[in-house]
């Protein structure tokens, strides 16, 4: 047992710790901080594959960002423990047959993933500049058509968000 | 079985030296709370504080004591442990950014063995500061929700949409220099700034970026809070923002984070811009003096240009007023991440111009 494993066993039992106190807490705030804690074990497993820069742009992304945009939401609607709605037993089961589901198609994926490819030695493979090689030559199509999906849902949430003016939806039908 | 490999020299000079910059950005961040009011004081035509001490100068000692001596209040009805985590966040986000920075060039001893000026030069470099301060905000949001006030709650949520708003502009401003230097890691865009003047022009990113250096500055200044951007901190629309429930030490790391978030962050601005420890004529002067001295004037010039960023902080927040928070979203969104993208289109067209050639 070296010091990769020490660490990769370390994080391991972190993010599942932590995946289950999400799931587990009954305070959405603190489920919150449980899944920005979850996202620095997934992080430090991204390091330990020398793929640094995509461990620090989850960090910037998602821990500095997205869920600070959660928090937000959760803190004004101010949600807690009493007013959680109790969901039917109807309701319960579907829930239960979808994660399962999911649970399913993450196991098959798992399955047929190899460890072997992980490359311990090669330090450079995460670097920005072979990454951005990559994906600027290689991966150019998708990481293309990527973006113009990001576009489309950024335009759909501006739409959605903006507020609507009556009488231009009455000029418009005239 | 050797579990660890560990290299005793190195754990103990790097743990000598992230204690003297965690010490030392301590202090200075100690003493810009003593400047702030002199500055202030002078540019009100006061005399500031002049009790303790010859000048005021222990004046931050008396503050901090007595801040520590305060009954310690948490309010019945808080969520406690986030309570007491929101401070304690405050204050490591505050000096984890400190680790990456060159302070000054490299020291060889006379048995040849290398000394760095730098706790670690990790590959991602500059990302790392982003992703520290993309996690400050969770000191004043979780602080400011926790302590179960309106006023608190508002002004949380005042303050991580605004670093949220103006961190954008703040990478796309730093993209263009990114751009230029080809590199992340800092060590190496103070190496390209070696000296002031080289090939016909000068070599500090200030001459070469001077629109990307104000966004990044305005950015600056908000992302610290400090005024003209001092919203979160509005006394007259919520009573004294999201530290208003907390009291001793508690209060005292939020407000000291702050300093030392501004201490850093100047010299992170002298790093990008200024050339960090670099300054004119330097291969003359270390032609003539000892490596030792000579590694110890481009420390203090790093430090001394920190200062002059601090200085001018002061300056601005006494001179400007507080911007409404219409305009303080307008500036950002409308005018600063459009005037950023254009300046890295345009560092676009000027790169592929002259590597053309």
């Amino acid at each position: 047992m070296d010091i990769y494993d020490i660490l990769f066993w370390g994080l391991s039992v972190m993010a599942v710790g932590c995946a289950l106190g999400i799931i587990l807490s009954r305070n959405p705030v603190n489920s919150v901080l449980f899944l920005i804690l979850t996202f620095f074990a997934i992080s430090g497993h991204y390091i330990l594959m020398n793929a640094q820069f995509l461990a620090i742009v989850n960090i910037i992304v998602y821990a500095g960002a997205i869920m600070v945009l959660f928090l937000f939401v959760i803190m004004l609607m101010n949600l807690n423990a009493d007013v959680e709605p109790q969901k039917g037993q109807l309701v319960q089961l579907a829930g239960v047959i979808s994660g399962g589901v999911l649970f399913l198609v993450v196991l098959a994926a798992i399955k047929s993933a190899r460890p072997e490819v992980i490359d311990k030695t090669s330090t450079d493979i995460g670097l920005i500049s072979n990454l951005g090689k990559v994906l600027f030559t290689k991966y150019v199509l998708p990481f293309e058509i990527s973006s113009v999906l990001f576009l489309s849902a950024m335009i759909g949430a501006i739409v959605i968000g903006k507020k609507e003016h009556p009488n231009e939806f009455t000029k418009a039908d005239q | 079985m050797l579990l660890l490999q560990i290299d005793a020299a190195v754990l103990i000079e790097k743990g000598i030296l992230i204690t003297i910059i965690l010490l030392g950005s301590l202090g200075i961040a100690m003493y810009a709370t003593w400047g702030e009011r002199k500055v202030a004081a002078i540019m009100q035509d006061r005399i500031g504080p002049n009790r303790a001490g010859p000048f005021g100068l222990f004046q931050p000692l008396a503050d901090g004591l007595k801040l520590f001596f305060k009954e310690e209040i948490i309010p019945d009805r808080s969520t406690q442990l986030i309570f007491i985590l929101g401070p304690c966040l405050a204050m490591l986000t505050a000096t984890m950014t400190s680790a990456i920075i060159p302070w000054g060039p490299d020291y060889t001893t006379a048995s040849g063995h290398i000394v760095k000026f730098q706790v670690a030069d990790i590959s991602i470099g500059i990302l790392f500061v982003f992703g520290v301060v993309s996690l400050g905000v969770y000191g004043v949001m979780l602080g400011g929700w926790a302590s179960n006030n309106k006023f608190s709650l508002l002004s949380s949520i005042r303050a991580a949409s605004q670093a949220i708003s103006y961190e954008l502009a703040m990478g796309i401003s730093l993209i263009a220099l990114l751009m230029m230097t080809g590199t992340l890691s800092l060590r190496e865009i103070v190496a390209q700034q070696h000296g002031f003047w080289n090939d016909g022009y000068f070599t500090w990113n200030f001459f070469r970026q001077p629109l990307g250096f104000i966004i990044f500055l305005t950015c600056a200044f908000a992302e610290l809070n400090r005024a003209p951007f001092d919203l979160p901190e509005c006394e007259s629309e919520l009573n004294m923002g999201y530290h208003q429930e907390y009291s001793s030490m508690k209060l005292g790391f939020y407000l000291f984070s702050e300093y030392i978030n501004m201490f850093i962050s100047s010299v992170i601005i002298s790093t990008l811009f200024f050339g960090g420890y670099n300054f004119p004529f330097m291969d003359s002067v270390a032609a003539h003096v000892n490596p030792m001295i000579f590694t110890a004037i481009c420390i203090m010039v790093l430090l001394a240009k920190a200062v002059g960023m601090i200085l001018f902080f002061m300056f601005i927040r006494w001179t400007l007023p507080r911007f409404r928070y219409d305009q303080l979203m307008k500036l950002g969104w409308k005018s600063l991440i459009p005037l950023a993208l254009v300046n890295m289109l345009i560092t676009g067209v000027v790169l592929l111009w002259f590597t053309k050639k």
